[in-house]
């Protein structure tokens, strides 16, 4: 049996642990730059503030109501992911973090002895104590079905904040009451494909024969309907595969119509992307960049983007600003208010398995340890930058209402009276 | 120490093996007597964290619990993971407030201050309170 640990309101969790005055108030927290609400407690989702939503739109009428908000504060989800991460390998040999606030635990093994439910429960109630973050837990024969039991707790609000799906009759009827939508992999382009066959719930999907869904659709949803069969096809993935790609994207807290300001900024971006790159020993051989403007302007959308491809794999800051900035003039429009930027480097090899070129002197000799140099004065907290980035003129990142670093700042630890 | 593979080998009489290469130096004075007898600096976090993910910091603010050598300023250590019993030092949330204090399950259920000045809290089974964990250490700075 598969369980799927979900964090409640992950985020939104995580900012009441030390504030116990917000115990039954409506919380909500905002995404990077203070745009879009991408947390809301079970209180501020009565008050009909939904995923997504612009914070500007809600913003007068959800602190009308008594609501509190907070700006994202990473470096606390993180930690507190971290030790609830850590507690559940504790209580399975096999799981799978699958993002900061889920995971797959292989339970069959030690189920067989005390029950999955059971077993659930003493899951759901360590967390809880050790970590004071509520979870609710999901637990089938395959993973669609431990993401669909994980549906119906949030569903039907179920107080034990464990069902256990493993009879014929139970999974019935979870299916039957869950629209094709939710079941996982299914997005609302392909629900909408699947409308047309008449395709409604997950029960509906999983009585057509997998060889017409294969064919028609594809290999993936063919793989779905096997899972909420009951077939397993998807395997607890226990180690982490190397990351594939780093992206760093932002919305600017002003639009930006200037070059030298567009160049500063992402100039900025490759800088921490080549930092995140170095820190996990990787280098690449493939450096995007796109610029855009809002999506919620009456003047045409524009966007540009443009890839390039170096010759040898690198991890050097300045390789990758040399061509960043032979393609942005490229994208340029000088009628553009641009509100967005990324860049993201791909096509990864492993540093220490690169293959020497055959006349390195053609390459300009990149002196590795400016870099490493770099990346310490940056982590202990005495920034250095090249000439080119913005070094903190401007500053795109708006977090007004950050709650304190409480568990990984010396000077933020929570008070206590 | 830098090792590198400089390939594979192979024979009839060994399955393949990798050559290595050594690239550090050889020290050729007279080795450290002490090598042999090399142990692992002393660490403050393995001597005081039992169960680090289910331990917080906290820093203290006032002088409630000083008689029990809890002082303004000082930090303290919560396990969270550890089952709170009678005269335990605890950190509780108690009416949208986080406090220190020695939790008494006799003869009533209360939290004591160890400070003349301060009253007990009793308990009621309908009062919104929550112990986050109990307190291992309490670290008091003086330079």
């Amino acid at each position: 049996m598969i369980a799927l640990v979900d964090c409640d309101s992950f985020y939104a969790s995580c900012e009441r642990i030390f504030r116990p005055d917000l115990a039954r108030k409506p919380v909500v927290v905002l995404s990077n730059n203070d745009g879009c609400v991408i947390a809301r407690s079970k209180e501020a989702k009565a008050l009909d503030i939904n995923m997504g939503v612009p914070w500007f739109k809600v913003k007068k009428r959800y602190l009308a109501k008594g609501g509190v908000v907070f700006s994202s504060n990473f470096a606390l989800y993180g930690d507190i992911s971290r030790r609830v991460m850590a507690v559940l390998k504790m209580m399975s040999p096999r799981t799978e973090i699958y993002s900061i606030d889920e995971a797959f635990l292989e339970l069959s093994g030690i189920s067989k002895h005390i029950g999955c439910e059971k077993m659930g429960i003493t899951i759901k109630s360590t967390i809880n104590k050790w970590t004071k973050i509520p979870v609710r837990i999901g637990i089938g024969p395959t993973k669609t079905l431990a993401k669909v039991a994980s549906y119906q707790i949030k569903k039907y609000d179920l107080p034990s904040r464990v069902l256990v799906l493993n009879d014929k009759h139970s999974i019935e009827k979870a299916l039957k009451e869950t629209p094709i939508i939710k079941v996982w992999g299914v997005g609302s382009r392909l629900a909408k494909r699947l409308a047309v066959e008449n395709v409604e719930t997950a029960w509906d999907l999983s009585r057509l024969p997998p060889e017409y869904i294969k064919q028609k659709f594809s290999v993936v949803l063919e793989r779905t309907l096997r899972e909420l069969n009951g077939e397993q096809c998807l395997e607890i993935e226990d180690i982490q595969p190397t990351k594939k790609q780093i992206m760093v994207s932002r919305s600017f807290a002003h639009k930006v119509n200037d070059l030298s300001t567009l160049h500063a900024i992402i100039n900025d971006f490759v800088a921490r992307a080549a930092e995140k790159l170095r820190s996990e020993q990787q280098k690449c051989s493939s450096v995007s960049v796109f610029i855009r403007n809002s999506y919620f302007r009456k003047e045409e959308y524009e966007y540009g983007f443009n890839n390039f491809i170096l010759p040898y794999p690198s991890d050097d800051t300045r390789d990758f600003l040399k061509v960043v900035n032979k393609m942005l003039p490229l994208m340029y429009k000088s009628n553009v208010q641009y509100s967005k930027a990324g860049v993201m480097l791909s096509s990864f090899s492993d540093s220490s398995t690169v293959q020497d070129v055959v006349f390195p002197e053609l390459h300009q000799k990149r002196n590795s340890a400016l870099m490493k140099t770099m990346d310490k004065l940056n982590y202990y907290g005495y920034p250095v930058y090249l000439a080119s980035q913005n070094a903190g003129r401007f500053n795109p990142i708006q977090r007004k209402m950050v709650s304190p670093k409480y568990t990984t700042n010396w000077n933020d630890l929570p008070l206590v009276r | 120490m830098k090792l590198k593979y400089l390939g594979t080998m192979l024979t009839d009489d060994y399955p393949p093996f990798e050559i290595p290469y050594f690239q550090d130096m050889v020290a050729a004075g007279f080795p450290s007597p002490a090598s042999d007898f090399m142990e692992n600096p002393i660490d403050l976090n393995q001597y005081l964290v039992k169960n680090g993910v289910a331990t917080f910091l906290f820093r203290v603010s006032g002088t409630s619990m000083i008689e029990a050598l809890i002082d303004d300023g000082s930090l303290l250590l919560v396990d969270c993971s550890m089952q709170a019993i009678h005269n335990s030092i605890v950190v509780a949330k108690i009416h949208g407030d986080l406090v220190c204090r020695r939790l008494c399950l006799r003869p009533k259920y209360c939290l004591i201050a160890e400070n003349k000045e301060y009253q007990p809290i009793y308990l009621d089974p309908d009062m919104e309170f929550e112990i986050m964990g109990v307190v291992t250490a309490v670290i008091h700075q003086f330079a």
